[in-house]
């Protein structure tokens, strides 16, 4: 007992010591929620969702047999198809439900904060894609620690990949504890518990190949739901997308506001730092890298980003269409939608149900049950897709790089996975139950300032600067990942929304720390690795020329089988 | 013996044709991309009435063509590159991977 309560607390500490960006997280963060009526519409379509997608498990567990079966689908995965995947791990249920929330709530601003989501996409097309394909493997420390001495950047390269991943985890397992009331009409619990169980299903037994296909099932789900609303609500107003904004002023409260930019970006410092860390983070997440290793080549992998950017780009027109057509469509009907049918009341079950509200108005209780069942099983695909990237991380560059130098068999590695994935999978729903009535908002935008302060400068000067060094790039790594957390937990939306110091008395007054984070990384890089005289530097800058061959080419590459 | 083909590699002219092609290829688009992103955030941030500003007779703003113009502007620039480095850079690419195995 002493032991859980102390295990709590650590759990707490850590969480005071990780949190951020505010004014943008918090559109995004889908809060605490009140448990609605049990739901079994969407019960039933989410229960079809986990059989079909647990039929697909028992397929690909077949074809699951050695570890780049595990960690990469055995590189079989087409461009057309990874691009799907990618968009469905990218469009979680937090953008879903609060990007169109906060186009309901506030119209104009919401479409500033789909865009920076989406920013990110063109810059990992033109510089990474193809030599992420070229150099790696299984993880991205294949990558970044290409020429590197191997044990300190697979350890940096772990660490980076695990705080990003737990901090990302963790939103999701709380965002589905709450969902699961919402939607569903269940408690918070049984949301754990489904999640973690049925996502260690599709991981354990059929490794990438299944969590790619439940990602692709998931996102054509999603996709094609958005479209059928946004469709919906257009035809209301015969297409013209003016009749549709009229309405949307005449019946808002803060009446043509909504057609422009209201308090979403307060000072131009924060706007830069949030967009940054978004731009550039979207490139070092480690669940999504990985998926650049599933493709036979570096052509599939190009078509994967740029099926993946029209997919997600698309998406955010659509949360648009949608906000605005919640806005259109629930105003009007108080009595249905809105707590006690009171407008100033807000919507039942809070603002991130305005798309959900949405399906019902346009779709009646049955298109409701599939949308929610949708939402639910997005946060499902993500958690199984961050998971089976920190497993990789553990064995792959930890267990077989690390602790056993690279001298390790096949079926001893991805026995070291399975373990592993059963471990994260124990680890999230825990930490899913302590966090339950803790404030995650910030949690997401941590992972993305420290993917783009600590992954992402790493990867970056690895492939592309000749001089970089081992030493650089660990300390640089480093750099960028300690500030990122330690300016976060000094920003307002961890210092005071947090940890409840007065308003006004954070030390470090911007959303987010990316705009000092990442040239502090990118810097440390540059200063250790121009100094560093030591005989392990002699060999990485030596070891350039082989690399850029292969990062440019592909001569020499992982195989598309990797057997 | 390894050092052979990276040699042959780096002395192909084609492939050095390729990493300037490509690299500068790269880098305008990310400039462009990085001046179209900052270049609207800096608006917002500085100049909220003239993204407010009324299209025509109608009700909509300045800012409503202009925000989705970036989404559409992010999907066309990814996908010009993927389309001319599939043919252009890939043909390429072939010529020098050719050129490494003789």
């Amino acid at each position: 007992m002493t032991r859980l309560s102390q295990f709590k607390s650590a759990i707490a500490l850590f969480s005071l010591l990780a949190l951020s960006a505010g004014a943008y997280a918090a559109g995004a963060d889908l809060g605490q929620a009140v448990k609605q009526e049990t739901n079994w519409t969407a019960i039933g379509m989410f229960a079809t969702f986990v059989i079909l997608t647990l039929g697909i498990t028992k397929w690909a567990a077949s074809r699951t047999k050695s570890a780049s079966d595990f960690y990469t689908a055995g590189g079989g995965i087409t461009g057309f198809q990874n691009g799907l995947a990618i968009a469905g791990d990218y469009m979680s249920a937090a953008s879903f439900l609060g990007i169109s929330g906060l186009v309901f709530a506030n119209g104009f601003d919401g479409l500033i904060f789909s865009i920076g989501w989406l920013v990110g996409w063109p810059i990992i097309t033109f510089l990474m894609a193809e030599r992420l394909r070229n150099l790696g493997k299984f993880t991205f420390a294949d990558v970044a620690g290409y020429r590197f001495g191997q044990t300190p950047i697979r350890i940096f390269a772990a660490c980076g990949s695990l705080v990003v991943v737990a901090f990302y985890m963790i939103a999701q397992m709380v965002g589905a504890g709450q969902l699961i009331k919402l939607l569903f009409g269940l408690e918070y619990l049984y949301a754990e518990i489904l999640v973690g169980s049925i996502m260690m299903m599709y991981v354990l037994f059929g490794g990438m190949t299944a969590t790619t296909w439940v990602q692709i099932i998931k996102a054509c789900m999603l996709l094609g739901g958005a479209t059928f609303m946004a469709f919906s609500v257009l035809l209301q107003f015969g297409f013209s997308p003016e009749m549709m904004f009229e309405k949307a002023i005449e019946v808002h409260s803060k009446k043509d506001a909504i057609m422009a930019p209201g308090g979403l970006i307060k000072d131009p410092i924060s706007a830069i730092s949030v967009g940054m860390a978004l731009m550039f983070g979207t490139a070092g997440l480690p669940h999504i890298l990985m998926r650049f290793f599933t493709v036979p080549s570096a052509k599939e992998a190009r078509k994967s980003v740029g099926w993946a950017t029209t997919w997600i780009g698309y998406f955010y027109i659509l949360t648009f269409i949608i906000g605005f057509g919640a806005i259109t469509n629930l105003i009007p009907n108080p009595m249905d939608y809105f707590v006690g049918g009171d407008i100033t009341k807000g919507l039942n079950g809070g603002g991130n149900m305005a798309a959900v509200h949405l399906s019902k108005a346009v779709g009646g209780n049955v298109f409701m049950g599939f949308i929610s069942a949708v939402a639910f099983a997005t946060i499902l695909a993500v958690v199984a897709g961050l998971t089976l990237s920190g497993a990789s991380a553990v064995s792959h560059d930890l267990y077989a790089s690390v602790w056993r130098k690279g001298r390790v068999d096949q079926a001893d590695e991805l026995r070291v996975s399975k373990i592993t994935t059963v471990v994260l999978g124990i680890i999230a729903v825990t930490l899913g139950i302590a966090f339950e009535k803790e404030n995650v908002a910030y949690m997401v935008m941590l992972a993305f300032v420290i993917a783009a302060s600590a992954n992402f400068p790493v990867l970056f000067m690895s492939v592309l600067w000749k001089d970089c060094t081992t030493k650089g790039a660990v300390a640089g790594g480093f750099v960028g990942l300690i500030m990122a957390v330690v300016l976060t937990v000094l920003s307002p939306s961890v210092w005071v929304h947090v940890m409840h110091h007065p308003a006004g008395s954070a030390w470090f007054p911007y959303d987010s720390a990316a705009i000092f984070s990442i040239p502090a990384a990118f810097l440390t890089i540059w200063l250790v690795s121009t100094f560093d005289r030591s005989a392990r530097a002699a060999i990485d800058r030596a070891g350039y020329p082989a690399q850029e061959v292969r990062s440019e080419t592909g001569i020499g590459s992982a195989s598309a089988s990797g057997h | 013996m390894q050092d052979d083909w990276i040699q042959r590699v780096v002395s192909n002219p084609k492939y050095q044709e390729l990493k300037s092609k490509r690299s500068s290829f790269g880098w305008w688009l990310t400039l462009s991309m990085m001046v179209v992103y900052y270049g609207f955030i800096l608006l917002v941030a500085y100049n909220k009435p003239l993204l407010a500003t009324k299209i025509g007779a109608g009700v909509i703003t300045l800012g409503m063509p202009l925000g989705i113009g970036v989404l559409v502007f992010t999907i066309i620039i990814t996908n010009i590159y993927v389309r001319r480095a599939n043919t252009e850079f890939d043909n390429l690419t072939q010529q020098v991977v050719k050129g490494a195995l003789k």
